[in-house]
């Protein structure tokens, strides 16, 4: 096995860390470990070094993915494989899928719960309240329990009449 | 075009402004990434890109009441001794020192919000505060972004939130930060496994100038890596607990080195106070760190009657930029060492040696 690093010495620091679900896991030469300073395994948030790292700057392994360009700005796989960074903010459409992965690695959530510009905030929260009633609306039908789906279902009626297009993505 | 000089606030007036623990906490900050939604990342635009958000951004940051009073100026208008000077005030990062044409940086006269602007996203607004105020600085920056995103149309996406040049900064695209200065636990030896502990908690533990750059004179800055999947309050209050306990450690260290080590710290301060008070060329290195010491002495009523900010203003006016500032011609590394000497030996003229029992 080749270190991920320098790609050309043999691996002989094998690391894994397990985040909650999420499993990382780097395989590195000896004077590269040295260079990162991973003596001691604790000391360090894997997910910096996985940033600086071939392995997850691949956005999307497939053949054909690295053809994808963004339609608005031009950017591909390469361009973000050499700066870690994004062309503009359509990429994170564009790349979505490679971006996923990553993005699991890198932060505690994958989706966001905080602050929202404030002409936004509304149809966001109508999305979520939307989210939830159908969740309760689905378990009320496995249930049998029509007289509360009916009501749920009138509720979901009433907030769909209030924000009609649900929650742009 | 105003003088930066002329603007900012003087070291001396800098080192008075005080704040909540400020004998730990040496500032606090709450930075906010934004962008644009219809434009390239600044390190993707064009030059002309850059050039049109900065001529729409400048006018519309300068015209929020906060910023009522500012200094608003093009980075390629600044020169490289200015831009250091900044960064030396921890108003700008390095990053954005090295930034010229179609970048640019309005702060307003406090010295309490500095936003940039194109420098790795296209807004990093910045509120600063003295000492441990955390929740004021979000507080402020949180009214900033309010009152901006009715005048700019940031990029926001309903799963991913603000959306930033790096996915490391993606979804609050916040950084919350605070300076510490931690002698004891340095001296106490204790420093790493705090260190080591506060990365554990997803905390990012750095030096004096961020990123990449050493603790000199025991200054850290600890701050949060994770942008997305928690809310601005909820890492607020995360940074908040784990300050209080890197507070009290740091009190607990000090109290027990005078307890069990004291020859140790007065050896330590002795000998700072001596080489600051009697040099006659010193390094920006060496001069931090031995400032460091005289400031635990301080902390430590071993110099009655001297001033925390005595130091807190050295720490300023001996960087680099700010003693060549003081000089009209360029100066060599071997003059600035000549005069940072002379400087630090006249400031101390009338500080006693340390008082010990």
């Amino acid at each position: 096995m080749q270190c991920c690093v320098c790609k050309e010495k043999p691996a002989t620091v094998h690391l894994t860390q397990i985040v909650g679900e999420k499993m990382q896991k780097l395989d590195l030469c000896e004077d590269c470990a040295k260079a990162k300073g991973i003596n001691d395994p604790t000391s360090f948030a894997m997910a910096d070094l996985m940033l600086g790292l071939g392995a997850s700057q691949e956005l999307d392994p497939t053949v054909g993915a690295a053809q994808i360009k963004c339609p608005r700005c031009g950017f591909s796989q390469a361009d973000f494989k050499k700066s870690g960074r994004l062309g503009c903010p359509e990429c994170y459409q564009t790349f979505a899928e490679g971006l996923s992965g990553l993005l699991k690695t890198m932060h505690k959530g994958t989706r966001h719960t905080g602050k929202a510009p404030e002409a936004l905030r509304k149809s966001r929260e109508t999305g979520d309240r939307l989210k939830l009633l159908q969740k309760k609306l689905n378990k009320a039908v496995e249930a049998e329990d029509y007289e509360l789906a009916a009501q749920l279902r009138d509720e979901i009626k009433v907030l769909n009449g209030v924000a009609p297009a649900k929650a742009a993505k | 075009m105003k003088d930066l000089h002329q603007f900012l606030i003087s070291p001396l007036q800098a080192a008075q402004q005080h704040g909540p623990n400020d004998r730990i906490v040496m500032s606090s900050r709450v930075r906010l990434a934004r962008n644009l939604r219809d434009a390239s990342f600044p390190g993707w635009a064009k030059k002309p890109e850059r050039v049109k958000i900065l001529d729409l951004i400048i006018p519309a940051v300068s015209a929020l009441p906060e910023m009522a009073d500012s200094f608003a100026e093009a980075m390629d208008n600044l020169t490289a001794l200015d831009k250091q000077i900044l960064v030396e005030r921890h108003l700008i990062s390095r990053e954005h020192a090295a930034k010229n044409v179609g970048s640019g940086i309005v702060l307003n006269r406090a010295e309490s919000f500095c936003v940039m602007i194109n420098e790795e996203d296209h807004l990093r607004m910045q509120a600063l505060r003295p000492g441990f105020q955390i929740r004021e600085a979000w507080n402020a920056i949180d009214r900033l972004d309010s009152a901006l995103e009715k005048k700019l149309d940031f990029a926001f996406d309903n799963e991913l939130g603000y959306l930033t040049a790096c996915p490391t900064n993606l979804g609050t695209g916040i950084r919350v930060s605070a300076m510490l200065h931690l002698p004891g636990l340095v001296l106490a030896e204790q420093i790493n496994p705090i260190i080591q502990s506060v990365n554990k908690l997803g905390l990012a533990v750095r030096g004096l100038y961020g990123e990449g750059t050493e603790a000199l004179g025991n200054v850290f800055q600890v701050s949060n890596q994770m942008t997305l999947g928690e809310s601005e309050i909820v890492i607020v209050e995360r940074l908040e607990k784990v300050l209080s306990q890197i507070i009290e450690h740091e009190e607990n260290a000090r109290q027990s080195l005078l307890e069990k080590k004291p020859k140790t710290v007065f050896n330590h301060i002795g000998r700072a106070y001596g080489i600051l008070a009697n040099a006659h060329s010193i390094s920006s290195k060496e001069t931090m760190n031995l400032l460091s010491l005289l400031r635990l002495g301080i902390d430590l009523d071993l110099f009655p009657g001297t001033a925390r900010a005595l130091v807190d203003e050295l720490f300023l006016t001996t960087q680099p930029a700010h003693l060549q500032k003081q000089i009209a011609d360029k100066l060599s590394a071997e003059e600035r060492d000549l005069l940072r000497a002379d400087m630090v030996r006249a400031r101390l003229k009338d500080v006693s040696r340390p008082v010990t029992k």
